[in-house]
């Protein structure tokens, strides 16, 4: 398909001023809640006492590396998991011992699952048929949702025939008509190429928010999760890393799992060797000892001095300056600064990333700069230069 | 140098072009021109004749034998299916370890370890007069006499018949139902479809190729059967196969070729009439 085309399917999806199903799904969508569940295969722990809350109408992203259990959470609530222990609840109702077709949940597979055998109106029709709902209800719904994805004029063919990004549409269209509580969506995005996966982002949050519908998405992709989501759940071995906003999680992730999944971010664990606390701020101001690089001052909250600890400071975050320099002193007493010598410049866009060595340590250091910023500049490959970051940007990571 | 390059892909057709040839068209061609020779009770003399082909549209024993044949495809087909879904079903989906499905489909295979003949012949001492289940059920008083329908009937050769081919209608079964995306399933669980409706809208329409070259198996090998036509009927039975065999013994070879052309052409009519019904490409 040609990118004009494509532009007009989205904006003729876009166009589609569904009211009647826009109601019926905005009163159908549902909290979903999970207490203290956990889920072995054996020996075998996949999930562990997670407790967490997904308001109704919100975007859900769980994110985390493969193997890290999230798929696993997202089927116990849809049902095609048996819980070890713990409760799942969907609104009002604990629907551990209920089957899947009877939760009034969706799931959107990671290969879509269209029926191959089915054209794209039976795809969508399914699930209506097995409601025994009257022909002529599943003829107006089924209408109605391949209008709401712009695929009116592919009801004949079969599955087979579509593009990727119209069998997910189709995949999408079909787990809505049922007018589910909760659209649990697994890795919706990843089988399709990058330009077509950003497109699709912003259509599944146009479709979330149109119709307030309480959507949970499996993602191992920080951007993804980032610009979906309403929160943010981090997930690693079997655990909850950390439940935030996008924006607050960007700014201050929990742990060193966390910061590091975010991407990028230069990281540095050392011993606790003093804290104290930040007046105005209600935090601490912590000292670090790093190894090899001295003392190094971030922001969070206390823990008994002599623990080992790390501190996260993000790439963009950072002053890059000329060494040695003439004001190389430090502005303040606990302002942060590392000399290190530039390994490689890479302009990838509106982005140029610096990447830098600690030459004592050894350590590989991350520095980003808006690229026209970075032009004005004069670095070259191999200079020795000082980073310098305050302690207020500098991110306290307790384990 | 660049013509021996040329010959290459015809020398590498050759061999199986060879036995192509020489294997089926050549054979088939042999017969169909002897089922137009004449025969005069003695000797076969080459000629042209319909008379062989007429006499078995014209003959009523005949067109009875072909019916039967027909009637045992049909019921031997039939009682496959019944068995061999299930069976595949509860192997590709029920068993959740590649280990035991393999384990659980080499045990199917089993009693093609040994003869057909023999096989067929093991049933004798099983289903006989005097064979186990009519002493089994006479010794617990449910007959009081021995039952005759077990062995010598229609019933001991679709029994036969049903052992003998049955894996053939396994195996694809279970082949289709292998590649059926697990997913697909799930999906279906997920838009509130029942197991029988799973069976009837998703499974089974997605193993129908299997189901089809399963049939094109068993109704090919059920139409060219004489051997345990033969044996297990006791000779009250007959197919077209144990025809043409008494035709060949008794030196008729026009009327023979006659019939296996017609029985040849009926089978082929059969595999194109599932093949239009079903689009078997996805599986080969």
């Amino acid at each position: 398909m040609t990118i004009d085309a494509r532009k007009t399917l989205v904006n003729g999806a876009t166009a589609v001023q569904a009211t009647d199903i826009q109601h019926a799904l905005a009163n159908a969508a549902a909290w979903v809640s999970l207490r203290q569940v956990t889920k072995k295969y054996g020996p075998v722990t996949a999930v562990e006492n997670v407790t967490l809350d997904i308001p109704a109408g919100s975007y859900c992203c769980l994110l985390g590396p493969s193997g890290c259990g999230k798929t696993t959470v997202l089927r116990m609530i849809a049902g095609h998991e048996e819980i070890t222990s713990g409760d799942v609840l969907i609104g009002d109702r604990r629907v551990n011992n209920i089957p899947a077709a009877k939760r009034n949940t969706s799931m959107m597979f990671q290969s879509y699952a269209l029926f191959p055998h089915m054209t794209v109106w039976q795809n969508i029709e399914f699930g209506l048929e097995m409601q025994n709902i009257s022909a002529q209800e599943r003829k107006a719904r089924v209408g109605e949702m391949l209008e709401l994805v712009g695929l009116s004029h592919l009801g004949d063919r079969k599955s087979s025939q579509l593009s990727g990004g119209q069998q997910q549409r189709i995949a999408l269209a079909r787990s809505l008509v049922t007018r589910p509580q909760v659209l649990m969506l697994d890795e919706p995005l990843s089988a399709l190429d990058e330009n077509l996966r950003v497109q699709m982002r912003t259509e599944l949050r146009r479709i979330q928010k149109q119709f307030g519908m309480t959507f949970v998405q499996v993602t191992h992709h920080t951007e993804e999760a980032f610009s979906l989501s309403d929160r943010v759940v981090v997930m690693s071995q079997g655990r909850l890393d950390q439940v935030a906003t996008p924006a607050e999680m960007f700014r201050l992730p929990a742990s060193q799992f966390v910061a590091k999944f975010m991407g990028d971010n230069n990281i540095f664990q050392g011993k606790v060797l003093h804290c104290a606390p930040d007046p105005g701020t209600g935090m601490d101001v912590i000292e670090l000892g790093v190894e090899g690089i001295g003392s190094l001052y971030s922001r969070g909250y206390a823990v008994p001095v002599g623990s080992m600890a790390a501190c996260s400071i993000r790439p963009d975050l950072m002053q890059i300056e000329p060494y040695p320099n003439a004001a190389s002193e430090k502005p303040t007493p606990r302002a942060n600064h590392i000399t290190a010598r530039i390994v490689s410049i890479e302009m990838t866009g509106y982005v140029t990333r610096v990447v830098l060595m600690e030459e004592k340590t050894g350590k590989e250091l991350l520095y980003k700069s808006p690229t026209t910023a970075w032009e004005t500049g004069s670095y070259a490959e191999g200079q020795l230069v000082t980073l310098r970051w305050s302690e207020g940007n500098c991110v306290f990571l307790p384990h | 140098m660049t013509q021996s390059k040329a010959l290459r892909p015809y020398l590498l057709a050759a061999p199986q072009t060879l036995v192509f040839l020489f294997g089926l068209v050549l054979p088939i061609a042999v017969i169909l021109i002897v089922s137009f020779w004449n025969f005069n009770g003695i000797a076969t003399t080459p000629g042209f004749t319909l008379r062989h082909y007429i006499g078995i549209f014209t003959s009523p024993a005949y067109l009875s034998t072909y019916i039967n044949t027909l009637k045992f495809a049909f019921l031997v087909w039939l009682v496959c299916v019944l068995i061999s879904y299930p069976v595949a079903y509860y192997l590709a989906f029920r068993i959740k370890s590649t280990k035991w499905q393999t384990i659980l489909f080499l045990i199917c295979t089993v009693p093609f370890l040994t003869s057909n003949i023999i096989r067929m012949i093991s049933w004798i001492p099983f289903l006989g007069r005097e064979g186990l289940i009519n002493k089994a059920l006479m010794g617990l008083q449910i007959v009081d006499r021995p039952v005759e329908m077990f062995l010598f009937s229609d019933f001991a050769v679709i029994l036969a018949m049903v052992h003998l081919y049955c894996l053939f209608m396994i195996a694809p079964i279970f082949n289709s139902m292998m590649k059926i995306d697990r997913a697909l399933i799930s999906a279906a669980e997920d838009l509130g479809a029942s197991a029988f409706n799973i069976q009837k809208r998703i499974i089974l329409p997605l193993s129908a190729p299997g189901i089809a070259i399963g049939t094109i198996f068993v109704v090919t090998l059920v139409m060219g059967e004489f051997a345990t036509m033969r044996l297990m009927s006791g000779g009250k039975s007959s197919s077209v196969g144990y025809l043409i065999k008494n035709q060949i013994d008794s030196l008729q070879y026009p009327a023979a070729a006659a019939n296996a052309i017609v029985l040849l052409t009926l089978t082929l009519l059969i595999v194109f009439a599932i093949l239009r019904v079903v689009d078997i490409r996805k599986q080969l």
